[in-house]
C-alpha cells in the first residue's frame, strides 16, 4: 500500500530519497573536497621537502649560505627578503589604502563614489605580472637615477650596524629590496583600499550619524566612533594584504636582483621565498635535495601564510558575527 | 546666541582644521593612488598598442627576426583557461551550494567555509609546485592538462565563495515556496534557488576567469611554455602569462615589444571581464529588490 500524498514527510522528516542522497553526498564531497586539498598542499610540500629538513635540520629556516655548488641550503635570506619586503610594502600601502578607504567612504563628492570605487576594484583586478613587467622597465630604471642616490645622501645619517645593514647607502642599481617593496605596494594598493572600504561602510550607519548629532567632526567620528566599532575588521584587511604581499610572485621576481644572500641594505639585491622558488625551479632535477629544498620553502611560505590568512579570516569574521 | 568664549573658539578652530587637514591628506592619498595606477596603464598601452599587429594574433611566437606572434599563446591560454574554468567552477558551485543549502552553520560548513577562505588567498606559487608534485612528476612531464589543473584549484574557491554569497541572498519565501509546494531538497535548489541566482553565480565565473587568465606562477610549475603551436593537452603548452614573462626578461627589443602587446591583451581581456561580471550582478541585484 502506497502512502498518500498528504502523509509524505516533508523536508527535514529523514527518509531515504534518492534524488536527495545524492544531492547531499555529493555537495557534502564537494567541500570535503576543499579541506582536502588544504592538506594534500601541507603533505605534499612537507612530505617533498623532508629531505631537506633532514639533511639541514634547524639550519634549514636558521642557515644564511646559500650554494647550489656546494648544496649548503638555508632559507634564511629568502625568508628575510620575504618578510621585509612585505612588510615595507604594507607600511607604504597601508596609509594610502586607508586614505583611499575614507575618501571614498566620507569626504568623496557622491556622484564620484560609484565610479571610484569601481575603477579601484578594477585596477585591483589587474594580473601581477602586469606590475612586475613595470617595475622592470619603468620603475627600476627611475629608481636607479633618481630615487636610490636621493634617498643615499638624504638619510646618510642613519647609523649603520657595521659589517651588517647600511640602511640606504648602496650602489643604486635599481632592482633590490626596496623597489620590490614598492611594487609590491602599489599592487596591493587598490587591494586594501578595497577591502578597508568594506570594512569601513559596514559600520552601522545610525553610530555615525550619532557622532554627527553631537557636533563631531568627520575626522572625529571616524577616529572615536567608526574605527573602534570596525578596529577588528580594519586589521583583517591588513593582515590579508599582508598575506597577499607574502606569496606574490610575478611583481616580485622581476625587480628584486635575485640574489640569495643576506641584505646588506634596503637597496641591496635580495630574494623571497616565491621568487626562489619561481627562479631556481628550472635547475631543480626531481628526486634531487635542490628540488627537496624548493617544497621546503614552500611549506615554510605555506605555514607563514596559512597563520597571516588564518588571523586575517577571524577577525574579519568576528565583526561579520556581531 | 551666545558668544564662544575664546578658549572654545580655539579648540573649535582646532578640530575643523584637524578635520580638514585629514580630510585633505586622505584626498591626495586618493589622488597618488589613481594617478599611480593610471600611469601603469598608461605604460602599458604606450608600449603595447605599437606592437598590435594581425600577426601577433596568426603567427605563433619564433625567433627574434623572423615575425613571430602570441598566436600559440594565446590558443593556450584560452584552451588552459577554460579547462580550468570547466573543472573548478562546477566544482566551487557545488561547495557553494554545499555551504548555503545544506551545510549552513555546521561544524564542517564552517570548517569548510574557513578553509575556502585560505584557499582563495594562498600563494598561487604554491598550487603551481603542488600540481607539479601530484601531476607533472608522477606523470613525467608537463602538461597543458597539469596548466589546467592548477588554474582549476584556484578558480574553485573564488567561484564557492561568490556563490555561496549570492545563494544568500535569494529570499527565503522562494524555498519556502517550493517546499510548499512539494518539492524535494535538491528540487528546491535545483528548479528555485539556482535558476534565481543564476546571473549572480554567472558574474563569479566571470570573476574567477579573469583571475586565472593572468596567473603566471602556477603556470611555470605546470604546462611550463612552449615556443611552437601545440593543443596537445598531455604536452607543455604556451601561454600569454608565460610568453610575457620569458619575452620581457630577454635581450630582443622584438621581443621586448611582444611582451608589453601581450600584457595589455591580458589586461583588456580581464578588465572587460570583470566589467561584464559588474553588469551581471547589477541584473541579479535589481531583480532581488524588484
Amino acid at each position: 500500500m502506497t502512502t498518500p500524498a498528504a502523509h509524505r514527510p516533508l523536508i527535514g522528516a529523514r527518509r531515504m530519497h534518492l534524488g536527495d542522497t545524492t544531492f547531499r553526498i555529493s555537495l557534502f564531497a564537494a567541500g570535503a573536497v576543499v579541506i582536502i586539498v588544504l592538506f594534500s598542499i601541507l603533505a605534499i610540500m612537507f612530505a617533498g621537502g623532508k629531505l631537506a629538513f633532514d639533511t639541514f635540520g634547524l639550519g634549514f629556516v636558521t642557515g644564511t649560505e646559500w650554494n647550489p655548488v656546494t648544496q649548503i641550503y638555508g632559507a634564511l635570506p629568502a625568508i628575510t627578503g620575504t618578510l621585509l619586503t612585505a612588510i615595507l610594502a604594507l607600511m607604504i600601502a597601508w596609509p594610502i589604502g586607508f586614505g583611499i578607504a575614507f575618501f571614498l567612504t566620507e569626504t568623496c563628492p557622491v556622484k564620484l563614489r560609484g565610479p571610484l570605487g569601481v575603477a579601484v576594484e578594477l585596477l585591483a583586478a589587474i594580473p601581477s605580472i602586469v606590475y612586475g613587467m613595470w617595475g622592470f622597465f619603468v620603475l627600476a630604471p627611475f629608481m636607479a637615477e633618481y630615487v636610490q642616490p636621493w634617498l643615499t645622501s638624504t638619510f646618510i645619517w642613519i647609523p649603520p650596524i657595521p659589517d651588517a645593514f647600511y640602511w640606504f647607502t648602496a650602489p643604486p642599481i635599481g632592482v633590490g629590496l626596496i623597489t620590490a617593496s614598492l611594487i609590491l605596494a602599489i599592487m596591493i594598493l587598490p587591494f586594501i583600499a578595497a577591502t578597508t572600504r568594506d570594512v569601513l561602510l559596514s559600520t552601522p550607519q545610525l553610530l555615525k550619524d550619532g557622532a554627527y548629532a553631537m557636533g563631531a567632526t568627520r575626522w572625529e567620528s571616524l577616529t572615536g566612533v567608526v574605527i573602534p566599532a570596525v578596529r577588528g575588521s580594519l586589521f583583517g584587511a591588513v593582515f590579508l594584504g599582508l598575506g597577499r604581499a607574502l606569496g606574490e610572485t610575478m611583481a616580485v621576481v622581476f625587480v628584486i636582483g635575485n640574489a640569495i644572500r643576506m641584505p646588506d641594505s634596503l637597496m641591496a639585491p635580495s630574494a623571497t621565498i616565491a621568487s626562489v622558488v619561481a627562479n631556481s625551479f628550472p635547475e631543480a632535477e626531481p628526486g634531487t635535495l635542490d628540488l627537496a629544498v624548493l617544497l621546503g620553502l614552500g611549506f615554510i611560505l605555506f605555514v607563514v601564510s596559512f597563520g597571516v590568512l588564518a588571523i586575517a579570516r577571524l577577525l574579519l569574521r568576528q565583526e561579520r558575527m556581531s | 546666541m551666545k558668544e564662544l568664549s575664546p578658549a572654545s573658539r580655539a579648540r573649535y578652530f582646532r578640530r575643523q582644521l584637524l578635520d580638514r587637514v585629514m580630510s585633505g591628506l586622505c584626498m591626495a592619498a586618493a589622488g597618488v593612488g589613481l594617478v599611480l595606477l593610471g600611469l601603469i596603464l598608461w605604460m602599458l598601452f604606450s608600449n603595447g598598442i605599437g606592437g598590435l599587429k594581425l600577426s601577433v594574433f596568426t603567427n605563433s611566437m619564433a625567433q627574434p627576426g623572423a615575425d613571430g606572434g602570441l598566436a600559440n599563446a594565446i590558443v593556450g591560454s584560452l584552451i588552459q583557461v577554460g579547462l580550468g574554468a570547466m573543472i573548478g567552477a562546477p566544482l566551487g558551485m557545488m561547495v557553494g551550494v554545499y555551504l548555503s543549502e545544506v551545510g549552513k552553520e555546521s561544524k564542517f560548513a564552517s570548517v569548510v567555509r574557513f578553509v575556502n577562505d585560505i584557499l582563495l588567498s594562498a600563494p598561487s606559487v604554491l598550487i603551481g609546485l603542488f600540481v607539479y608534485q601530484i601531476a607533472v612528476a608522477p606523470m613525467g612531464g608537463f602538461s597543458g592538462f597539469a596548466g589546467a589543473l592548477s588554474l582549476a584549484l584556484i578558480a574553485m574557491p573564488i567561484v564557492a565563495r561568490t556563490t555561496e554569497d549570492i545563494l544568500r541572498l535569494v529570499p527565503q519565501a522562494y524555498r519556502d515556496g517550493a517546499v510548499a509546494l512539494g518539492s524535494r531538497e535538491n528540487e528546491v535548489v535545483r528548479k528555485v534557488v539556482l535558476p534565481a541566482a543564476f546571473s549572480g553565480i554567472l558574474t563569479g565565473v566571470l570573476l574567477a576567469v579573469a583571475r586565472i587568465a593572468g596567473e603566471t606562477a602556477p603556470l611555470l610549475f605546470t604546462s611550463l611554455g612552449n615556443t611552437n603551436w601545440s593543443t596537445d593537452l598531455t604536452q607543455p603548452m604556451a601561454s600569454l602569462p608565460i610568453a610575457i614573462y620569458r619575452y620581457a626578461g630577454s635581450p630582443y627589443p622584438e621581443w621586448v615589444s611582444l611582451a608589453w602587446t601581450g600584457a595589455m591583451l591580458i589586461t583588456v581581456g580581464v578588465l572587460v571581464l570583470n566589467i561584464l561580471s559588474r553588469f551581471s550582478h547589477a541584473a541579479v541585484a535589481g531583480k532581488s529588490q524588484g
